[in-house]
């Protein structure tokens, strides 16, 4: 059963005016950030979201637990369209919705203590009492392994690592068991070598939970690690998505083979894709494919016609005239690898 | 052929809580026409590292011994006048962020014609065609002289920090994390561009936190913890076959695009340098620590052509070198 369905999501950011851009009476410009997206994730499953910056991942992110409205597009929650709720019905549901956020010294109050920072989410759900809620603040302390946890419980977040702090962050989103999760890029702030155990952390809450997660990346190798599926983000739209595998091993749109290919590996990478040029400017995005100005391989049609997303393999979509085939791939393979790594 | 050489440098920093030992006996070389990867966490000490050899240490931070041997000469022993002249024209340097490093109300190519001026005897009007020529081998059209930052995209950016560091034909580059604000793809041209310069002679410094892009590009790596060196060595060695736990479990516990593994995380955390472990400072996460790792520091020893500061190779009788 899928717990989170979108439809053809958009949202379009007005550009500020300058006041004589007003006088002027200038066309009002917008920054199409999501443009037309839709995906659906099931219950226990994790949808890596990649991309550059710049592209949408996170304005996806933002409108899925509701802190952006979209301008147009549908979100469905277990079934149920949760698109424009309010009141008490929104609150129930959000219960259910969590995020974890990209910068750890951003996302918690500097003047409440790490205790407050998880009771807080259960006394505004009214899900336990004040002693209820500091028995499970402090169960959640040691399950995210900040121990001692009672401690932990009385510090505030300035006598806290920032791997520490998106640790409470987590448990923050984990103590209210959620039933979808939003992490934005929650470790591409932390330092290296604590990358993996938070990583390992989160996904210990998804299999313990069974949760569904929304997991925005610019890493590629961090959304193989995390990933059941993948979708690739090119200028606000998915130009490809499918099984973590099929996309890694078997990459269909060029952008999806041109940021596969740049990505750093201790191994000699398989295959390269060079693309031209810069990210085009989201104010005016390209005609038809938005990719083609840097595509190697566009043709005409490209210029004119924007390509729809549509299935190549089972479970994989992909949004381009000319999908790559296995042949191109060969032809643009790289000699094996030169460095076999021990383990 | 040996440019650079490090010896047992210092450099600390005097804060109120205590003496942090940024880098701590360092020593390292570089020869020409090659690629050094400096690795390390945020707080290893490794861009400390990169402005001590530029002698860019602003107080409460100071060098306070060792020396580093440019072309035989040692930097440390120069005037502020004569270190000037090293600066951009023996040494250029490439930071992180180049939108802060760049005069946002001046055209690029008046901030390029600027440093060639201040170092040669040239009018502004020649300054400005090696200006536009400097840009075209970075990649980018001449016109961009022209152009002001905020017109540039953070790749472009980046390309023209590049140019104006290599303006006055330094022989060695040191770039600081110089594509860690930028995607992949970008990150990946700009990498090409480095290696291109390579080719061309110029010996680099490539400070990172990401092992996986020094171990592409890199000829050589330096891994640093908390302050100190504690291995280095040729750039496929040190993958393969990594001698100091610290390098092992960076290599395990990163994700990697093309290898299929588990991950395995790396218990505890950096420690705070102004108090540091006893002994070898990577003990209380070493998967390895023996008694003597608590108790003192390791020397550095030499295996497989490679230096590695690890009790695991031996040297008890030997104490501290």
């Amino acid at each position: 059963m899928e717990i989170i369905k979108v439809e053809n999501l958009r949202k379009y950011f007005p550009v500020q005016k300058s006041f004589i851009e007003v006088l002027l009476s200038k066309r009002l410009e917008f920054v199409k950030a999501v443009d037309g997206v839709s995906f659906e994730i099931k219950k226990g499953e994790v949808l890596a979201l990649v991309g550059e910056s710049g592209f949408g991942k996170t304005t996806t992110g933002r409108i899925l637990v509701g802190l952006e409205q979209p301008t147009d597009g549908r979100i469905y929650f277990k079934g149920k369209d949760i698109t424009k709720l309010s009141g008490e019905e929104s609150r129930s549901i959000r219960r259910h919705i969590q995020m974890i956020f990209q910068d750890p010294y951003a996302s918690l109050n500097p003047k409440m203590t790490i205790g407050e920072h998880l009771e807080e989410p259960l006394l505004i759900h009214d899900l336990a009492s004040k002693d209820e809620a500091k028995e499970m603040a402090i169960q959640m302390l040691e399950r995210v392994g900040l121990i001692p946890a009672e401690e932990f419980y009385s510090r505030l977040p300035y006598q806290l690592s920032g791997g520490q702090r998106q640790r409470v962050a987590i448990a923050r989103a984990m103590i209210l068991k959620p039933e979808f999760v939003v992490a934005d890029e929650p470790v591409s702030m932390i330092d290296v070598s604590l990358r993996a155990s938070i990583l390992e952390l989160l996904m210990s809450f998804k299999n313990e939970y069974q949760l569904s997660m929304l997991f925005i990346t610019h890493d590629l190798s961090v959304a193989k690690l995390v990933g059941d599926k993948i979708a690739v983000m090119y200028l606000g739209k998915i130009v490809e998505i499918g099984r973590v595998e099929d996309v890694i091993n078997n990459p269909k749109h060029p952008y999806t083979a041109a940021l596969l290919s740049a990505v750093p590996s201790f191994i000699k990478r398989r295959f390269k894709v060079e693309i031209r040029g810069d990210v085009p400017d989201p104010k005016n995005p390209p005609s038809g494919c938005r990719f083609h100005p840097r595509c190697p391989f566009a043709k005409d049609v490209c210029k004119r016609e924007e390509p729809k997303l549509v299935e190549v393999e089972p479970e994989h979509y992909v949004a381009c005239h000319y999908p790559i085939e296995d042949d191109d791939l060969r032809r643009l393979k790289l000699e094996e690898s030169f460095w076999e790594l021990r383990s | 052929m040996m440019l650079l050489q490090i010896k047992n440098l210092k450099t600390y920093y005097y804060s109120r809580k205590g003496v942090l030992k940024a880098v701590d006996n360092v020593s390292l070389n570089v020869d020409r026409g090659e690629l050094v990867g400096v690795v390390g966490e945020s707080g290893c000490g490794k861009s400390t590292l990169a402005y001590s050899i530029i002698r860019l240490i602003l107080p409460p931070g100071k060098i306070v011994g060792g020396s580093i041997l440019f072309e035989g000469k040692d930097l440390l022993k120069l005037s502020e006048n004569e270190m000037r002249k090293v600066r951009g024209k023996e040494i250029g340097m490439v930071f992180q962020d180049p939108m802060t490093s760049l005069d946002p109300l001046e055209k690029i190519g008046d901030q390029i014609a600027e440093t060639i001026m201040e170092h040669e005897k040239v009018d502004k009007k020649t300054a400005l065609e090696r200006a536009g020529q400097l840009l075209e081998s970075v990649g980018l059209p001449a016109d961009r002289i022209n152009y002001y930052p905020h017109q540039l995209s953070g790749g472009q950016r980046q390309r023209v920090m590049i140019a104006l560091a290599v303006s006055l034909n330094p022989k060695l580059l040191i770039a600081d994390e110089p594509t860690t604000a930028l995607d992949v793809i970008v990150q990946e041209k700009i990498m090409d561009l480095l290696e291109k310069l390579k080719r061309d002679g110029k010996a680099i410094i490539l400070i990172t936190h990401d092992l996986s892009l020094a171990s592409e590009r890199s000829d050589k790596i330096a891994v640093m913890y908390a302050g100190w060196l504690v291995e280095f060595g040729e750039a496929s060695k040190l993958v393969n076959d990594p001698l100091h736990p610290y390098t092992m479990g960076l290599i395990n516990s990163v994700p990697d695009l093309w290898l299929d593994r588990e991950i395995k995380p790396m218990p505890g955390f950096p420690p705070d340098l102004t108090n540091p472990p006893s002994g070898c400072r990577f003990h209380p996460r070493c998967p390895k620590a023996k008694d003597v790792c608590k108790k003192l520091e390791p020397p550095m020893l030499d295996v497989d052509g490679r230096k590695v500061k690890c009790w695991l190779y031996g040297g008890v009788e030997d104490g501290d070198n």
